[in-house]
């Protein structure tokens, strides 16, 4: 069985994510769901750390594909940080640096939001 | 097929599960360290048979639990080069490689279609993809990387 954790951190107006484990088509559910409650909750600016994800597959390439039009529809972004060489070569194979800011670390994503401030209907809603 | 080369397969059967996909690429990593691989070829062939697994469990079983997944490994001399082919086998409905259109790269964000990216990595990650269905034969997908060469390895 596939270990697979989300870890939630908040940032200021960021939330960042800590995925660890090995993201495939029988754990991207997860990462979905968990994403969708953030945007449920009105938190469109999404730091993803990739530091302990040992592995990726399309299924979880896809989740991201799912939501960006959504959050960046509402001001926000999904940044993704720290990632291995082997996991930004997926993501490199398939032209995500071109469609996703990817950021060597995750304080650098973090301030890319604190220079980019949010709309005003955004800001009371860290948390 | 040669004799020595049948002697060599090897095969691995799977349940219809995302839950079994994990076992898959630990079955399909062992078997491309065995053959001489290294990390980073390890890793695309593992992602390769991922991929094409991920699509049999949920196009051609769609998420039906009860289907079964052969994965079969054996090698081919071609041209001199060593492959390494993984041979998936699958009873559930045909892929129609034939009129697939993959989608537009730059055009993921603007119409996501999740299975599409699958096909795209398969044949980026490695050397050969066919896809074979027959009437009353299973499905076949047949994967192939070659082993590089000591001077491939240090260009590269």
């Amino acid at each position: 069985m596939s270990d697979f954790t989300v870890g939630i951190r908040h940032i200021d107006t960021v939330t960042v994510l800590d995925l660890k484990g090995q993201l495939d088509a029988h754990t991207a559910p997860d990462l979905e769901q968990v994403i969708a409650d953030n945007i449920g909750k009105q938190r469109y600016r999404l730091v993803v750390n990739f530091r302990d994800l040992s592995y990726i597959s399309s299924a979880g390439l896809g989740v991201f594909m799912q939501f960006i039009e959504d959050v960046r529809k509402h001001g926000g972004d999904i940044k993704l940080t720290n990632m291995s060489p082997r996991v930004y070569d997926i993501f490199d194979l398939l032209g995500f640096p071109m469609l996703y800011e990817i950021f060597p670390e995750e304080s650098h994503a973090v301030e890319r939001f604190r220079t980019t401030p949010p709309p005003a209907d955004m800001t009371d809603r860290t948390h | 097929m040669p004799e020595d080369a049948r002697h060599s397969d090897r095969t691995g059967e799977f349940e219809s599960r995302t839950e079994c996909l994990e076992n898959i690429r630990l079955f399909v990593s062992h078997e491309a360290a065995a053959f001489g691989f290294d990390a980073e070829d390890i890793g695309k062939i593992v992602l390769a048979v991922d991929e094409a697994c991920t699509n049999i469990i949920k196009h051609a079983y769609r998420n039906r639990p009860d289907g079964r997944i052969h994965v079969r490994v054996s090698s081919e001399e071609n041209r001199g080069r060593k492959g390494f082919v993984v041979t998936i086998l699958d009873t559930g409905l045909p892929f129609d490689a034939a009129h697939y259109r993959p989608p537009r790269r730059l055009d993921y964000i603007r119409k996501p279609r999740r299975g599409g990216l699958g096909i795209i990595l398969m044949k980026k990650l490695m050397d050969e993809v066919e896809y074979s269905a027959a009437p009353g034969a299973p499905n076949e997908i047949r994967l192939v990387k070659y082993l590089r060469t000591h001077a491939q390895a240090h260009r590269s």
